[in-house]
């Protein structure tokens, strides 16, 4: 009897949260690919894609719940529970930002561009990676990994200020532009926030691994 | 594991059904009506306070209440179909395919050979290298083969106790029955044997059928897949352990679940 049959579950439920975040992975990547190509059937797709992972956060909470009823989990065991589903319910956020950003896609499609994008695709690239990390962390329990993803966090966030000074100007010049600038802005904000959920899974993953608490930066003030 | 919940009207072939069965100890009703099915390959859990009438009702199934004198039983219990308080039943055959493990671990005072090989002998099997070949079978199926099998000729009683009960489970297995009844089986054990024992259990899943009485509620939530609520003799509920324990459809299974009674 080398593994309880409880870490089976365990592994499984992992496995589906993997599962889950690549989904919501290339949902992102897709969403931006419209917003790039002004493409208004991919955005449509995008929408469908979230269905899914609406589903996937559904059962997998369902799982979770069932494993804490039917265990009684205790330490580790209940921290990576409770984990799971905040996790759960982080990845389900983050497809509802993909479905903002495809909703940003439609209208821009058909519309001119008023600026090259570069900024949202490298903020997209960004928030992407830190979601594979933080993602990679909390499965192999790697909470140096974690800690670093969150430090990555000032770099999204810094970028969005640039993308809403430079789209400011834009608008500003040229109020023809506003309706499309307010897209873009709204496109850049959600990345930033998709980037901010990576930084929840990976203070979760923390949370999981060493039972430290670190967000609200609760642990400098202690 | 699959994520959705067991039902007793899903997929599956039911071993035993149990249909309006009544069972009266003298003018004392300890069962009444009780409905129940049993799936193959499946761990069914019957859960409820003291005196609800779970281990009578395992009894029922390989007939051990005919031992106790002014037992009166109504209604069905189907084995494939079969009834087994039908007249023409044979009982030792019936035990032989519905074991039973008990409460206390009750090893034979022998060596852990002659316990594992008792049964056999009884049914006539004596060829030295056949009961050999099922000792080891039996007693590696109880994951006890790794810790014994340079002791086999030991009293069983040397055994710790977690041991003496896989011993118990590795005597029932060398008579190859099809179902295994476990009355209270980790009662007598501390935690970390009853981990081990559950564990069999789910091993043991794979190829036997098993029905479990507990009081211990936290062990039939682990290790069942279904769960029969108990209460005064009545099955108050029986239905998939995820759901039992998640979104049980009685108020009383509620209660009891979440220990506001019994």
């Amino acid at each position: 009897m080398d593994q309880r049959h409880f870490d089976l579950q365990l592994s499984h439920l992992k496995e589906r949260l993997l599962l889950m975040a690549a989904r919501a992975e290339a949902l992102i990547n897709t969403a931006i690919e419209a917003v790039r190509t002004k493409d208004a059937a991919m955005a449509e797709h995008i929408f469908a894609l979230d269905r899914e992972i609406d589903r996937m956060e559904i059962d997998i909470e369902n799982e979770a719940i069932a494993l804490m009823a039917l265990h009684q989990p205790m330490g580790g065991d209940l921290r990576f529970l409770v984990g799971a589903i905040k996790i759960n319910n982080d990845l389900e956020r983050i497809g509802d930002h993909g479905v903002n950003i495809a909703q940003s896609a439609l209208k821009l499609a058909g519309e001119p561009d008023i600026t090259p994008l570069v900024d949202i695709p490298q903020m997209s690239e960004l928030a992407l990676a830190m979601l594979r990390d933080s993602l990679e962390s909390f499965i192999a329990g790697d909470y140096e990994k974690a800690r670093e993803v969150c430090r990555r966090d000032d770099q999204v966030d810094s970028l969005k200020r640039h993308v809403l000074v430079k789209l400011s100007m834009i608008m500003g010049e040229k109020p023809e532009t506003i309706g499309r600038g307010i897209e873009l802005i709204l496109v850049s904000r959600n990345l930033e926030r998709i980037a901010d959920l990576a930084t929840n899974i990976s203070e979760e993953t923390i949370y999981i691994v060493q039972a430290k608490v670190i967000k609200h930066r609760f642990e400098d003030s202690q | 594991m699959s994520s959705a919940p067991l039902s007793p009207d899903g997929p599956g072939r039911n071993r035993f059904e149990i249909s309006k069965l009544d069972l009266f100890y003298g003018d004392f009703q300890a069962l009444k009506s009780v409905e129940m099915s049993v799936r193959d390959r499946m761990i069914t859990a019957l859960i409820g306070p003291s005196g609800c009438g779970k281990s009578t009702l395992l009894r029922c199934l390989n007939r051990m209440n005919d031992l106790i004198h002014g037992t009166r039983i109504q209604g069905k219990v189907l084995l494939d179909g079969q009834d087994i308080y039908h007249a023409s039943t044979d009982v030792t055959n019936l035990r032989k395919r519905v074991g039973m493990v008990f409460q206390r671990p009750n090893p034979f005072p022998l060596s852990l050979y002659n316990n594992v090989v008792y049964g056999l002998r009884v049914a006539g099997v004596h060829s030295r290298k056949e009961l050999d070949e099922i000792v080891e079978r039996s007693l590696r199926a109880a994951w006890l083969w790794d810790v014994v099998s340079d002791r086999l000729d030991h009293s069983a009683l040397e055994l710790p106790l977690d041991q003496q009960q896989r011993l118990c489970v590795a005597r029932l297995l060398a008579v190859q029955p099809e179902v295994i009844l476990m009355d209270e089986p980790c009662s007598a054990l501390d935690p970390i044997a009853t981990m081990k024992i559950e564990e069999l259990m789910l091993e043991l899943k794979k190829e036997y059928t098993i029905i479990i009485v507990t009081h211990n509620m936290q062990q039939a939530a682990r290790v069942s897949d279904f769960t029969g609520y108990m209460l005064l003799g009545e099955m108050i509920e029986f239905g998939g352990t995820k759901d039992i324990f998640t979104r049980p459809s009685n108020k009383l299974t509620d209660d009891y679940i979440t220990g506001k009674y019994g």
